[in-house]
């Protein structure tokens, strides 16, 4: 396999990636600046990771720098992003010791050990994992909440069990409706409700939702679940619950604050409000909107004008696949067709790249994805209270001389 | 003499298979998060603040909202009855608009 620089050599574009600014601008103290108000953030250094972009302390938060994701479609796991919500997270597990707990209503409950996991039959899956808030910073007007740009998500080759074959284990009784997931962190206070989330159970019996133990060929990283998580293909990452030791098997539907208050999107055909206003109902976050993003320009870069610049990114959606990958130069009126990359499967980023030749001037490049249903990116970015879902079509402004 | 020094080499070899299963058995992965990097700014009810707020969270979850006319002592009044309601947070009566006057005057 050729790496990604020897291909800009190929390809003659070694002097494009040479000067092109990164996505956000280092600081010399160690600082980065993310495009919207009060953006600068510290770049931290975190055991099993590189320098990531700290949102918070405690719990820790990190976001991955929006370089990383023009580095190929796989995102390494000491670049992958973290959040927590409560404070008491685990700092020493051990393997051995750890057992997963399967209890409710089930005919047979379980502890299993890591070891008796690893030796069911194992399975892969390509997955991308973002945050619900990811891109929260850029809802105008702005909403409460953790202030992310665009570094909370990732794609990582999952490796596991699927968790259908450890409920078959467990026999699930009739009248089950729900299967909730509570992993090894929790809260400081016993007052604070404690991280526990919830699928139904056909959901949960669907034979892609996965126990993993492993990402990207090692084990999970301490701040990614270690050592086993929750995968819900196409999912927001709430559902991925780290640290993953209980699962309980209920004949309700879930009432806990995690599901029933927080996390909720509005129960609309766009799942969106009208800026500034509160929704009159509301249903749990699910599946991920479509998204496309352009990895290697970046706002305010300079391109060679009347040469031939390659643009390229990635795309993804919630699990239909992605069909279509589009790039505008005149801010929407005319578009045109990318390349896409090597095909993941339909839960995984999808690279693209499109090559285009740009007169003097000042563009807006706007990218835009269209999945396997038809699904596609409005032009003008929706609102939600909670600032979930974004998905408008990026623009990034370049002048081309 | 021959059966003590049988007996010897059986408590060696009990002796080392206990520290080597042992040990691997209490093998942990074990880390320490860096130092936390945040600190609360100077402000008037500061001691009000740092009792009440960082038992369950660094300063940096403040310093990191958006600023602006709609983030003023309304918006922060709300964040600080959500610790209270939904997040369980022992804050007195008396302590909230000590906290909100804070939040509110330095960020």
């Amino acid at each position: 396999m050729i790496s990604r620089r020897e291909l800009l050599k190929r390809i003659g574009l070694a002097t494009l990636a040479a000067t092109l600014p990164s996505s956000q601008a280092f600081a010399l103290d160690g600082s980065v600046v993310l495009p919207f108000e009060n953006g600068k953030r510290p770049l931290v250094k975190y055991p099993q990771k590189r320098p990531m972009i700290g949102l918070t302390s405690r719990p820790p938060q990190l976001e991955t720098p929006f370089s990383v994701f023009d580095g190929g479609p796989i995102t390494p796991n000491n670049a992958f992003f973290v959040r927590y919500h409560l404070a008491d997270i685990p700092y020493s597990i051990d393997p051995d010791k750890f057992t997963l707990e399967i209890k409710g209503k089930i005919d047979r409950p379980l502890k299993l050990s890591l070891k008796d996991i690893r030796k069911l039959p194992a399975v892969e899956l390509v997955a991308v994992n973002q945050c619900s808030g990811n891109s929260r910073s850029f809802f105008e007007p702005r909403v409460a909440g953790g202030q992310l740009g665009n570094g909370a998500m990732g794609n990582a080759r999952w490796h596991g069990v699927p968790l259908k074959a450890v409920l078959d284990m467990a026999g699930v009784k009739a009248g089950a409706k729900q299967v909730t997931f509570n992993g090894m962190d929790g809260p400081v206070l016993d007052t604070t409700p404690d991280f526990v989330k919830a699928l139904d159970i056909d959901h949960a019996r669907d034979g892609e939702v996965m126990l993993a133990y492993g990402m990207n060929g090692e084990d999970l990283p301490l701040l990614n679940g270690f050592p086993l998580r929750l995968i819900v293909p196409g999912y927001y990452g709430t559902y991925w619950v780290k640290h993953l030791n209980e699962i309980a098997v209920i004949d309700n539907v879930f009432d806990g604050f995690w599901m029933k208050t927080a996390y909720r999107i509005p129960d609309t055909p766009c799942n969106c409000v009208e800026p500034g206003t509160a929704p009159k109902a509301t249903i749990p976050i699910n599946r991920f909107t479509v998204r496309s993003f352009i990895t290697n320009v970046s706002n305010d870069a300079r391109l060679k004008a009347r040469k031939t610049t390659t643009l390229r990114g990635i795309a993804f959606d919630g699990g239909k696949g992605i069909k279509a990958v589009a790039v505008s130069t005149d801010n929407g009126a005319t578009w045109m067709p990318a390349k896409l990359g090597h095909d993941l499967g339909r839960y995984s980023f999808r690279e693209w790249t499109l090559p285009v030749k740009l007169a003097p001037g000042i563009y807006d490049l706007r990218v835009r994805a269209t999945n396997n249903a038809g699904d596609t990116q409005p032009m003008e970015p929706r609102w939600n209270p909670a600032g979930y879902l974004r998905n408008v079509a990026e623009t990034v402004r370049v002048t081309a001389a | 003499m021959k059966r003590r020094l049988l007996f010897a080499i059986l408590l060696i070899i009990v002796l080392a298979l206990i520290l080597k299963y042992g040990a691997a058995a209490a093998a942990p992965v074990s880390y320490n998060l860096p130092p936390e990097t945040a600190a609360f700014k100077p402000g008037p009810n500061l001691d009000v603040v740092m009792n009440n707020c960082t038992a369950c969270h660094s300063a940096d979850y403040i310093a990191t909202q958006p600023r602006g006319p709609k983030f003023t002592a309304d918006f922060w009044r709300a964040e600080v009855t959500k610790m209270i309601k939904v997040y369980g947070a022992p804050i007195p009566d008396a302590d909230v608009p000590k906290i909100v006057e804070y939040l509110s005057t330095t960020y």
